[in-house]
């Protein structure tokens, strides 16, 4: 019994498939630590080594990260709801019940993407104070920073799309409220100055492209079904891809020079 | 199968580990100040992204997302109020025409934020928390932040009720409670009526207030202060314009709560300020 015996998992890992997959060892040595980062298309997003006083969550308060992680839960549990959610008038709120009353989890999947997005605004918040705080937006930042208040205004559009969609009466009058303040664009809202200059009329104006029509009304659900779950989504996404390769290329987490 | 077989290759292979472990992190003190990301960053971020998974799952079993009647395009409530995260804005339009509150307050607001970076050319503070290094821009920030945006939202979501008056949190909700209102336009206080006179009136207010104090203090300070020549004129104006801009939306919050004030200017076509 001189050879070695093989345990099942070694037979595994030893085997043709596996390799195809994994293209080295997990043994913890130096090399193996580095390809475990850039061999692996998730985690490349990383440097594979980073400054240490990046790792300080007294400094970074992972804020950046936990965003963009509940921006993943919102992807998930989004989905799932939109497996039972209809976005037209007669169905929207029965669906709502539907998902509440007989969806199995379909209430945690609701509750955990409401206060996700609610968490979700915070922890933007939260990210750009302490952006601002540690002087980070400073050269060579400054492009990512303009970026990322661009990503503010994509999440608070996004909540915002999404707080109609219940089509019960908090949401349809937080949103009659919200985009009541469209008619007052200047020049072309209906009410805003200078638009009676320009002719502008209830049925062609800002609040009317934006809620498709002059009332609040079924076409208005579509239209912020389909902003919500389709055009912000995928602008904010590229965004976010921007974010982070900037966050790369402009020298990784900011740090006393 | 003896135990010496099964046994000795087992402590071998963690001897070997180890020492692959303490080679690791010998290298890794050759750059003082870099680690490896794996593992350190990454099962920091596990960690944390347990955390908040946990915290998501827990609040999510807790607290019920709220549904109310069907929606209903004729029965408004009282107070109507948009979502919680605009509910500075809707404050402000206490103050404002909603043109302004609505629409340019916002966009003021998020063009503001985008320059930041690029007027602010102060070289100390990049990296690091410190107030010292960087007192104007950490407190003109903080004032937007905090009092201009969190203390509203806060103001907006507990202290308001029905016709947006102000009703302290337990106090009872009575739908019938007015307040009248005696306010008058800026003009009306220096005794200036008709339309024309009194809206140039306002408009130079609103220009002196916007763009002549920013003059008066780049023509006083301009030669004399470092910080100013090195900012030049353009940044300077740039900076200027946005930070009148918060600080006179405060002036006139203090203006209607002082003086009663209703609009600085009425211009035509309802541009009102």
């Amino acid at each position: 019994m001189a050879e070695q015996k093989k345990g099942w998992f070694d037979v595994v890992k030893s085997s043709y498939v596996w390799k195809s997959m994994f293209r080295h060892e997990y043994q913890d040595t130096y090399r193996n630590r580095v390809l475990q980062v850039s061999s692996n298309v998730f985690l490349h997003l990383h440097p594979t080594k980073i400054r240490r006083h990046a790792l300080r969550l007294r400094f970074t308060w992972c804020m950046g990260g936990i965003t963009f992680l509940l921006f993943l839960i919102l992807v998930v549990t989004g989905v799932i709801l939109m497996f039972y959610y209809r976005p037209t008038g007669e169905y929207a709120y029965h669906d709502m019940k539907y998902l509440q009353f007989d969806v199995p989890f379909g209430m945690i999947m609701r509750n955990m993407h409401r206060w996700g997005a609610h968490a979700m605004v915070i922890a933007v918040w939260l990210h750009m104070f302490r952006v601002f705080m540690t002087g980070s937006y400073k050269p060579p930042r400054e492009f990512n920073w303009v970026i990322g208040v661009n990503l503010l205004v994509m999440t608070l559009m996004l909540s915002f799309t999404g707080y109609l969609l219940p089509w019960d009466q908090l949401s349809i009058w937080a949103v009659t409220v919200g985009t009541n303040m469209g008619r007052a664009t200047p020049m072309i809202g209906q009410e805003g100055p200078f638009s009676e200059l320009l002719g502008v009329d209830a049925r062609y104006d800002a609040r009317a492209l934006l809620t498709a029509g002059r009332l609040i009304g079924p076409a208005t659900l579509l239209r912020f079904y389909v902003l919500h779950c389709i055009f912000i989504p995928l602008i904010a996404a590229v965004l976010m891809i921007v974010h982070f390769w900037r966050v790369r290329k402009d020298g990784g987490i900011s740090g006393p020079l | 199968m003896s135990q010496a077989t099964t046994t000795i290759p087992e402590v071998a292979a963690t001897t070997k580990v180890k020492e692959r472990v303490v080679e690791a992190e010998r290298l890794t003190k050759l750059v003082p100040d870099k680690v490896h990301t794996w593992p350190y960053l990454v099962r920091l971020e596990m960690l944390v992204g347990t955390i908040v998974m946990a915290f998501m799952t827990i609040w999510s079993i807790v607290v019920d997302a709220p549904l109310e009647e069907p929606a209903n395009p004729t029965k408004t409530p009282n107070p109507s109020k948009a979502p919680w995260y605009f509910l500075g804005l809707q404050e402000i339009l206490v103050y404002f025409d909603p043109w302004f509150a609505g629409v340019i307050l916002p966009g003021l607001i998020i063009v503001g934020l985008m320059v930041i970076p690029y007027v602010d050319i102060n070289p100390k503070g990049n990296g690091y928390y410190c107030f010292k290094d960087r007192a104007f821009a950490i407190s003109t920030f903080l004032f937007g932040f905090l009092v201009m945006w969190i203390v509203l939202i806060i103001m907006g979501t507990f202290i308001r009720g029905p016709g947006w008056y102000l009703f302290l949190p337990g106090q009872y909700w009575d739908v019938h409670k007015s307040v009248a209102i005696t306010n008058r336009n800026w003009p009306e206080i220096f005794g200036i009526t008709g339309k024309i006179p009194a809206g140039l009136f306002g408009a130079a207010s609103v220009i002196g207030f916007l763009f002549g104090v920013p003059a008066i203090y780049w023509k006083v300070r301009a030669n004399k202060s470092e910080v100013l020549q090195k900012l030049g004129a353009v940044r300077y104006w740039i900076t200027a314009f946005f930070f009148m801009a918060m600080m006179g939306t405060v002036l006139k919050v203090i203006l209607r709560l002082v003086l009663s004030v209703k609009n600085i200017m009425v211009g035509p076509y309802n541009f009102n300020i």
